[in-house]
């Protein structure tokens, strides 16, 4: 056993070593290549037009970041016209009142060069962003302003309030329908069964994280009463977990390494602490047991508190689930970075050790941010002042003198 | 395209998203919390204690055998203490049915005997007397004969008177 851990730790040990050398390589050479904005620009435009070796070089960066960001169609295979996608409703809040088309409309434009008119709103797509179209193309036959400004593209055309289904959108919706389906044929089975036959099938597995979430994660942190808050964190619990598992199949969408995903979820655990936050809660924040004079050093600390807690939240599972995916495009896309094939075997080995990587991670991120939301509700909801198990030795301490 | 335009966009929320993710999270968690936990998780409380409840009642049950089981022996233990007793009682009753039964008999013998002892005094007694009878009558008969035939000629007749005389001294 211990022989084992300790081939893994010198393989890992090379390994991080192999990769930290490919990312100096990957950088430089990158580095080396990076045009200028304008070149940029234009090789945008005109890179469907060019024969293959005319391209320019690849930004695996930008792949990997369109690879991880949110979308208004779904996306299978293929490039620009020739892709392969799934086509998803776009709804739109314009100047002149709702709009409602296919992202098909848009012919695969990600460039802004394809106008929609829709109750007399002009609209383009740009970087999967809509923005109201210019009355006139520039050069290139975008219909967007583009501001170049120390290496920053940025669009000046006014966005429109997008309320689309987008790719994350409807995986959600994929989600919640089998989190819906999975769960109430699980409680279907329950009353079927009866509660003295064993757990069969999806039951069966289930059943033990379910009671997991229960016992280790609710009643561990929030202790006396967590049954209140255990379909909650169920909840939370396998939203993240489906999702992330979604996400690590290729043409599933990041939905949890989406910062509006991770910020709802987190905003939803500071809304349940802080709405059953007692009055020892509240007291700690703003009476805190110190000499009066911290206080207004203590408070403000304190009260920022309450909202770094889901902040660190929504941060940590955003992070973490986009910062695998970037590692996995990274590593594939060193093939096309150094335009060679002996250079898969290498991509491909260390991009499954981080896929197996990320099986560990999906499941671990949805037990980091559930276990997370339980001590916060446990802190809130403790019985003694602050902490309970630190105020407990406090009070043994007093009791023994 | 520019990386560094996309990367601002990451950790940008995008408002459509947080408008679904906020429906559709309240959505699940209130048909959820209402269809699957619920049910669930009260299934599982109830096996739970169905589980808690059944061991400990094994465990009383268990209890209950020991009690049960020094229980038995302790009857088992009068049980035989009862047929040890019975069994005293019956080789005394024996034995004092035999003893009484003995002395009956041996009083019975006895009264027997003696009424059989008395019985051969009587009739020996009569014997007796029936004897004495018959040798009276014999001894008169004889005398009588004998009588008779001394007497039965007058020298026989003298010679007695003589022979009395003889003996009678005149004094």
């Amino acid at each position: 056993m211990t022989n084992k851990i300790n081939i893994f730790k010198k393989f890992s040990g090379y390994a991080l070593a192999v990769f930290t050398l490919f990312l100096v390589v990957s950088n430089t050479l990158l580095a080396d290549e990076t045009p200028t904005i304008d070149e940029e620009i234009h090789a945008n435009v005109s890179h469907e037009a060019l024969p293959e070796e005319a391209k320019g070089p690849i930004d695996i960066s930008a792949i990997a970041i369109e690879h991880v960001s949110d979308a208004h169609s779904w996306h299978f295979w293929g490039e620009g016209h020739h892709s392969v996608s799934a086509p998803l409703p776009i709804i739109l809040k314009g100047n002149n009142g709702l709009a409602f088309f296919m992202s098909s409309e848009f012919n695969h434009d990600n460039e802004g060069k394809v106008i929609v008119e829709k109750n007399g709103d002009r609209y383009v797509m740009f970087d999967e962003k809509i923005y109201y179209a210019n009355e006139t193309p520039n050069a290139y036959g975008q219909y967007v302003t583009l501001t170049s400004e120390d290496k920053e593209v940025s669009v000046s055309n006014p966005a429109v309030l997008d309320f689309s289904i987008t790719k994350n959108v409807t995986q959600m919706f994929i989600s919640v329908l089998l989190l819906l389906w999975l769960f109430t044929s699980i409680a279907k089975t329950y009353k079927k069964q009866g509660i003295t036959s064993a757990p069969k099938g999806k039951q069966s597995f289930f059943e033990p994280l379910i009671v997991f979430v229960r016992d280790d994660i609710a009643k561990g942190n929030i202790g006396h009463g967590s049954d209140k808050y255990v379909p909650y964190l169920l909840t939370v619990f396998f939203m993240i977990l489906v999702n992330n598992v979604f996400g690590m199949i290729p043409i599933g969408a990041n939905l949890t390494g989406n910062i509006a995903f991770t910020l709802v979820l987190s905003v939803a655990t500071m809304i349940v602490t802080n709405i059953n936050g007692n009055k020892n809660y509240w007291s700690h924040i703003f009476l805190p047991h110190a000499p009066k004079a911290i206080w207004p050093i203590l408070i403000p600390i304190e009260v920022v508190g309450i909202l770094t807690k889901p902040f660190a939240l929504m941060m940590r599972l955003f992070a973490n689930m986009t910062a695998g995916h970037i590692i996995i495009v990274s590593l594939v896309g060193l093939i096309f970075v150094f335009k060679t094939i002996y250079i898969a075997p290498v991509s491909v080995a260390f991009a499954l050790f981080i896929d197996v990587l990320e099986c560990l991670v999906a499941f671990l991120q949805a037990y980091v941010f559930t276990m997370l939301t339980a001590l916060f509700i446990g802190s809130a909801v403790a019985d003694h002042n602050g902490d309970g198990a630190h105020n407990d030795d406090d009070e043994k301490l007093v009791a023994g003198h | 395209m520019n990386s560094i335009f996309i990367l601002a966009s990451l950790i940008e929320p995008a408002i459509g998203l947080i408008f679904w993710t906020t429906i559709t999270f309240i959505l699940l968690l209130v048909l959820l919390g209402k269809f699957a936990w619920k049910p669930i998780l009260s299934a599982i409380k109830t096996r739970e204690k169905g589980i808690e409840d059944a061991l400990a009642s094994a465990e009383t049950a268990l209890k209950d055998m020991r009690e049960l089981k020094s229980n038995n022996e302790k009857i088992l233990a009068e049980a035989r203490a009862e047929r040890d007793n019975l069994l005293k009682e019956a080789r005394d009753t024996k034995d004092t049915i035999i003893a009484e039964a003995k002395a009956k008999s041996q009083t019975e013998a006895d009264r027997i005997m003696s009424s059989a002892r008395e019985q051969i005094t009587n009739e020996k007694n009569a014997a007796i007397a029936e004897l004495k009878n018959q040798v009276a009558t014999l001894s008169i008969e004889i005398a009588e004969k004998i009588l008779r035939s001394e007497l039965s000629s007058d020298e026989k007749q003298k010679a007695l008177i003589s022979n009395l005389m003889k003996d009678v001294n005149l004094n």
